[in-house]
């Protein structure tokens, strides 16, 4: 029994294709072009298993508890730290992304891989307001307006703890990664008081109701509230005066990776102009690179919104690891959506 | 006496499956963290604070509001299929059992669509004039998936114990004077209570565990104490109090099983557990 069992695992490990090579990718929901992936199967003969994730936390645990041998995952800035921390990545092998250059110089070096050790970037952007100026007269520039009870069960919150918890301590005027304990349940007091006003917490469908017009203002990032934009005309999509998070997602090879090889031209490949142009549309994300930047149209890159310089982001910050204080952001999490 | 080989592989599906990961939950339990083996309680203290025992009489609560109402929707459905002729009986069943032919995350997802302030049933209240009302991320929404979820677990072993009941008995009822309504409280009903309990287990138990339902049409506003676990398995990363909930809502389910089959006085067991 158990040794039919296991093999039968085995097997599907393998993959079920004669032979060929696999690659197994691990990405956020809705997060890639899919004729990008047919593509890559196609030029390189490997087969490409594709699963999804919703939150950077979901992802940590699957390959922490080494459930998936993913070759390729795709974290955010701060977990790319706790994870390169951890040991639980792989140094990427330079001279075999060639397109590199590709990458705009000021999404290398950051913060959470100083030293460009394990991560490619892949896409980048902000967490901002998106509102339904139909329903929302007056400017919406400041976290606040997410407190303000004309609103009523008309507002959104997103159901991740590092970004609702991040924007209330900045509504504050706190550091969003601050380990004091004292700001930190400021924000848990904050969230509770708003908790009555919230329609509800939620994930990936929020785009859905956005342009459905099921509620007047929601916590997006940047590239959801571009898609959402893009199929209702009243949507207006805001990064808040008091500044806000910057995120990147990178391309990383977890330590559990069974096909090294594959990963690197899998890393490579994305970093091609062409393959990036793709998901940019598809996807509607901005792209850390400046090859693709520079054929997108000027309407779209020019709009601070969405291609926000570094002058615009002044205040805003990139997540960092919180370590041990981590642990409170959860408690706390918890505790705001347990009331 | 000579064993009977074909159990075993049953027997080694059970202790792979259910043995063995209830007690590495346990072990998660009463352990502390990572760096070696560190007895404790805290995770249970913590179950027992205030803010989590409001999460898991809520989802007693909203449990059993959808048990009661299964049971007072679906006996008198289980009474009709009883009643009808045997060859309707059979279409009636399918027609009851086609919607679980889908996919249980599909069924709610589309009673999301209906839902919603600008959805289905809000337009059709639209057509009479009246304004939308908000339905979606309510207590109501949940329990009203966990009611349509769950009603067929409900109806099944009434229907099942209604059927096999003698009609010899209801007859001699009648010819001794009693009403329909006596025959009904006095013979039918007690007769058929084997078959409403493993109802009520059938509905109450998935009800106080789902989270599924409550995310959906709750919108993470109305958290039960299955969502909590869920959270603390996958987001916060906090086994050891995610395996102290599961602990708790086994033991919950025991004492409700116990008082159940206490309750259950002729000892025949429901229709189908």
């Amino acid at each position: 029994m158990c040794a039919v069992l296991a093999g039968s695992m085995l097997l599907s490990a393998a993959g079920c294709g004669g032979g060929r090579e696999t690659l197994n990718v691990f990405n956020w929901g809705d997060y890639i072009d899919p004729q990008v992936i047919k593509d890559f199967e196609r030029e390189y003969n490997i087969k490409v298993v594709y699963e999804e994730f919703d939150t950077n936390e979901d992802m940590y645990v699957k390959i922490d508890k080494g459930s998936g041998k993913y070759d390729i995952a795709v974290p955010s800035d701060y977990m790319i730290r706790r994870m390169a921390n951890e040991g639980m990545l792989i140094p990427i092998d330079w001279s075999k992304i060639t397109n590199y250059g590709n990458i705009e110089d000021r999404f290398k070096n950051l913060p959470y891989d100083e030293r460009n050790q394990y991560s490619v970037p892949y896409m980048w952007g902000t967490v901002g307001i998106l509102y339904n100026t139909a329903m929302v007269d007056e400017e919406v520039d400041s976290w606040d307006i997410l407190w303000d009870a004309k609103y009523e069960k008309k507002i959104f919150m997103i159901n991740s703890m590092r970004d609702s918890i991040g924007i209330t301590l900045k509504r504050l005027g706190y550091s969003l990664n601050t380990k004091n304990e004292g700001e930190i349940m400021a924000a848990r007091d904050a969230l509770l008081e708003q908790k009555p006003l919230v329609l509800s917490y939620v994930g990936d469908e929020m785009k859905d109701k956005m342009i459905g017009e099921e509620a007047a203002l929601a916590v997006f990032w940047s590239g959801d509230a571009a898609y959402c934009m893009s199929y209702n005309e009243d949507l207006d999509y805001v990064i808040p005066k008091e500044g806000s998070n910057i995120w990147v997602d990178a391309m990383v090879i977890p330590k559990t990776a069974q096909n090294i090889e594959a990963a690197h031209l899998f890393i490579d490949y994305m970093c091609r102009t062409e393959v990036g142009l793709a998901n940019v549309e598809y996807i509607e994300y901005a792209s850390p690179m400046w090859s693709v930047r520079e054929q997108l149209p000027e309407e779209l890159t020019e709009d601070i919104a969405f291609y926000p310089g570094e002058d615009d982001l002044e205040g805003s910050e990139v997540f960092e690891d919180l370590s041990d204080t981590l642990a409170i952001y959860d408690r706390v999490w918890t505790e705001v959506l347990a009331r | 006496m000579k064993r009977n080989w074909s159990l075993y592989p049953y027997v080694i599906w059970m202790v792979l499956f259910t043995i063995v990961p209830i007690l590495m939950v346990f072990y998660y339990s009463i352990t502390a963290g990572e760096g070696g083996f560190n007895l404790t309680l805290s995770h249970y203290a913590r179950v027992f604070e205030p803010l989590y025992l409001t999460v898991i009489w809520r989802s007693i609560r909203l449990a059993l509001i959808s048990t009661a109402v299964c049971f007072l929707m679906g006996y008198p459905v289980a009474m009709i299929l009883a009643n009808s002729p045997e060859k309707q009986q059979f279409s009636l069943i399918v027609l009851f059992v086609v919607p679980m032919w889908m996919n249980f995350l599909a069924r709610t997802y589309a009673w999301m669509s209906l839902l919603e302030t600008n959805g289905v049933v809000n337009m059709i209240l639209g057509l009479f004039g009246i304004r939308p009302i908000a339905m979606l991320y309510t207590s109501g929404a949940v329990v009203l998936g966990m009611v349509y979820n769950y009603l067929p677990f409900m109806v099944f072993p009434i229907y099942t114990v209604l059927r096999k009941l003698d009609p010899s008995l209801v007859e001699a009822a009648e010819d001794l004077g009693a009403n329909p309504a006596r025959t009904f409280l006095r013979v039918i009903f007690p007769l058929s209570l084997p078959g409403v309990l493993s109802g009520i287990t059938m509905v109450f138990m998935p009800s106080v565990t789902t989270f599924a339902i409550s995310q959906l049409l709750g919108g993470g506003q109305f958290t039960l104490i299955g969502n909590l676990i869920e959270q603390q398995y996958l987001r916060t990363y906090d086994w050891g109090f995610g395996s102290a909930l599961s602990i708790i809502l086994m033991v919950i389910i025991l004492i409700s099983m116990g008082l159940i089959s206490r309750s259950d006085a002729y000892g025949e067991g429901g229709g189908l557990l």
